[in-house]
């Protein structure tokens, strides 16, 4: 359910003790188990961090090199570790930097708290000087936001914060400080939140629904379970497995449920969607049931909704209510959290097998692999694919690594092929599709998940939108591998111009510097590949390099990702070429 | 469920700051016209009331309705339809007291629409009438062929007319099991 409460040790302080508000900030994220928060100062958040001077060794701050980089940098970390990530920033610009993060974290479900300085109260409403009004800036993408401008109101709205970012479906919560409120002294006690009267986090399961979706799952001939980020969100993995292994039911996931099931579970099928597999998609369309779990339809999975699952009754597993019928007609919704409802159900159904189902996948794969597959992995023309790259990588890694990626054809393509043996595995902005996402959620990956491996895939576009993290990597000795795809220009928009736009390759084509000599000015070892025969030997290098590593490769300059749901075409329609 | 028709949304939420702009939020991303908005206290202390009519399907005024509950100190939203409310606008006419003392037909106007007069100056006199939307519109039309100078109508506020009291009943669930969760 969430990982943090049933972790951390959540402090109360009852004893009144006299400190300033930002003394109060510092040891309310203490209180709330944090070890580790992201930023960047600024006049208006310097109180706080002068308190955080004070506790250096308890409460780590890396300092990044752009507040967007700490909230991506707080998305990775919150992703793999289950966490909520902490980023904090200065009032106006550095609140402003933080948007494109907390606008992510919110369309994919990642907790966080983001704390922002303000002007003093005083000042509020004056055009002061780095004063945006932050609050009415984040409300349209924040899970909630709150202005504190009384010291003593600070311990009340952090311990709310935190347990709104991660109750329920989690999402980003921002505080907005008040340099004032900072600086004020008051006697400091110290609760938890675990109730908040208007907001329920997990609707009640209702059994008649358990029993009519166990009804249809029993009489179907053709189901689909569809696996989203709830399964991961949800801590639901075994539960999840329980329920296919007893149902025999093929599961297809989403670009964020990826990792909720290992890569190589007999009853994995693939990915869905634009770029999914060619399977899901075509099945989509001849399943009898569709039995979506934590996951919510969206326009990159479902294509055309007017032609979407038509033959299917649809069962709608969800922990937000305004997900179930939002883009999808669900005739079954069973509200609640995956964790509790998924045994519920596997308790209600009777063991069964679909090896002629499965069969018509196997089948479906047999022709990506002829027709997509083998040629990215094993082509027989010279020019490195993404493809082929990315399963050279997952490999050395004993395909047990977490894959973190930007955002473009690379990251369609590490989806395809990185391969995965546990869960929270995968860090990579799925609905908002912010590129420059990468670089710093990797640092974040690395750090939430230090036992393992981290491997980012980033183009040479999204790379240059976030580069200066790399000063962030070697100042704080963040020991990412990162494969830079090079194909000099920003491949999925030139692909779509290829494809739709008579290859007319408007503003696509970049010159790039020289990135290995950009990695090395920040003391990062750096390697370049452009041949076959030097690949494994390069990758080689890198995993067994201590510490940060930047492989370029130079892949093939008009690649193309394969299959295809073109935008707004129906699932069935997906195209192999 | 296609078909457009008018919905009555009554939200219950914490007096909270920000709360509005996070509800109004919901029709501005769907580009959904806001048709009147009140907003005031309800009768269960700290609990406030926002009454919001807007035209639209049942299909995306339900879904309307639950991201709006989304919004973390809205406690309930009630979709409701012209014939489960009992409903009133108030609206305010003025108009120059000669208009008045020249003719008796605003006289017989005020009379049959059920209106009354506020306030009487020489130059201005107020009438008020509260009603629904089309007879308030309709006194107007009226009225102004004999010149309203300002003419002006609040929002809907209604009641619904079921026996049960949805929040109160909501409330007192919420409640009940959140005492049930300290109890553990």
């Amino acid at each position: 359910m969430d990982t943090q409460s049933q972790t951390a040790i959540k402090g109360k302080i009852r004893t009144p003790v006299r400190m300033t508000g930002a003394e109060a900030v510092v040891k309310s994220l203490q209180n709330e188990g944090v070890n580790l928060i992201f930023g960047y100062p600024g006049g208006a958040i310097m109180p706080v961090y002068d308190a955080l001077y004070s506790v250096q060794k308890e409460l780590h701050h890396v300092l990044v090199r752009h507040e967007q980089g700490a909230v991506h940098a707080a998305q990775g970390y919150a992703r793999v570790s289950g966490k909520v990530g902490v980023a904090i920033v200065t009032s106006g610009p550095g609140a402003t930097n933080a948007v494109t993060g907390i606008a992510d974290a919110l369309i994919d479900s990642t907790p966080l708290v983001v704390i922002s300085g303000q002007v003093g109260s005083t000042l509020l409403g004056t055009d002061a000087f780095q004063e945006t009004d932050v609050v009415g800036v984040t409300q349209p993408i924040t899970k909630w936001n709150f202005q504190v401008k009384k010291a003593e109101d600070i311990p009340y709205a952090i311990a709310r914060a935190f347990y709104i970012a991660r109750s329920g479906r989690p999402g980003p919560v921002l505080l907005d400080i008040t340099k004032d409120a900072q600086f004020a002294s008051f006697d400091y006690v110290y609760e938890p939140v675990n109730y908040i009267r208007a907001y329920k986090p997990i609707p009640d399961v209702e059994q008649e629904q358990i029993v009519a979706a166990a009804q249809l799952i029993n009489l179907s001939k053709k189901p689909l379970a569809l696996i989203g980020q709830g399964v991961i969100l949800g801590g639901a993995e075994q539960e999840l497995r329980e329920f296919l292994e007893k149902s025999g039911i093929p599961a297809a996931w989403t670009l964020l449920g990826l990792s909720a099931l290992p890569s190589d579970h007999p009853l994995n099928v693939g990915m869905l969607g634009m770029h999914g597999n060619y399977g899901p998609n075509i099945k989509t369309n001849e399943a009898d049931l569709i039995i979506a779990i934590g996951m919510r339809f969206d326009d990159r999975v479902t294509g055309d909704l007017k032609t979407y699952a038509q033959k299917a009754k649809v069962i709608h597993l969800e922990i937000d209510a305004a997900e179930i019928n939002k883009n999808v007609h669900a005739d079954v919704p069973v509200l609640g959290d995956v964790k509790e409802t998924l045994p519920l159900l596997t308790q209600k159904i009777s063991p069964n097998s679909f090896p002629e189902w499965l069969e018509e996948f196997k089948a479906c794969y047999r022709i990506e692999h002829d027709r997509i597959i083998k040629h990215q992995l094993a082509p027989l023309k010279p020019g490195l694919t993404m493809g082929e790259v990315v399963d050279r990588v997952s490999t050395a890694f004993g395909d047990d690594a977490i894959m973190v990626t930007d955002v473009g054809q690379h990251q369609m393509m590490a989806s395809r092929y990185f391969r995965f043996k546990q869960s929270r595995s995968v860090v990579t902005s799925g609905g908002l599709g912010t590129m420059g996402f990468g670089l710093p959620a990797a640092m974040g990956a690395k750090l939430g998940a230090p036992d393992r491996q981290v491997c980012l895939f980033v183009g040479d576009g999204g790379m240059q939108m976030t580069i200066q993290e790399l000063g962030t990597i070697f100042q704080t000795k963040i020991p990412v591998k990162i494969v830079l795809l090079n194909n000099n220009f920003l491949g999925m928009v030139r692909q779509w111009q290829e494809l739709f736009f008579d290859s007319r390759y408007a503003s696509t084509e970049l010159i790039n510097p020289d990135f290995q000599m950009i990695s090395k000015g920040y003391h990062i070892e750096a390697e370049k590949v452009s041949e076959r025969e030097d690949l494994d030997a390069a990758i080689q290098r890198m995993v067994n390099h201590d510490g940060a590593f930047l492989l370029e490769v130079v892949v093939e300059k008009e690649g193309n990702v394969f299959p295809m749901v073109p935008s707004g075409a129906s699932v069935s329609d997906i195209r192999l070429e | 469920m296609r078909m457009k028709q008018e919905f009555t949304i009554s939200i219950f939420s914490e007096n909270h700051v920000g709360i509005l702009t996070r509800i109004t939020n919901v029709f501005t991303r769907r580009n959904l016209n806001i048709e009147s908005l009140t907003t005031s206290m309800s009768a269960l202390p700290d609990v406030h009331k926002f009454t919001i009519v807007v035209y639209s399907t049942r299909d995306e005024i339900e879904k309307v309705s639950k991201q709006i509950e989304k919004g973390i100190d809205v406690i309930k939203a009630f979709v409701l339809t012209e014939d489960e409310i009992i409903h009133q606008e108030v609206a305010l006419y003025k108009v120059p007291t000669k208009t008045l003392l020249e003719g008796n037909e605003i006289e017989k106007l005020v009379r049959e629409y059920g209106a009354r007069i506020l306030e009487v100056t020489k130059e201005y006199t107020v009438i008020e009438k509260t009603g629904h939307q089309n007879e308030t519109q309709e006194l107007f039309d009226k009225m102004d062929k004999y010149g309203v100078v300002q003419f002006t109508r609040s929002g809907r506020i209604s009641v619904t007319k079921s026996k049960d009291e949805l929040l109160d009943n909501y409330l007192r669930n919420l409640e009940s099991k959140k005492n049930g969760l300290t109890a553990n």
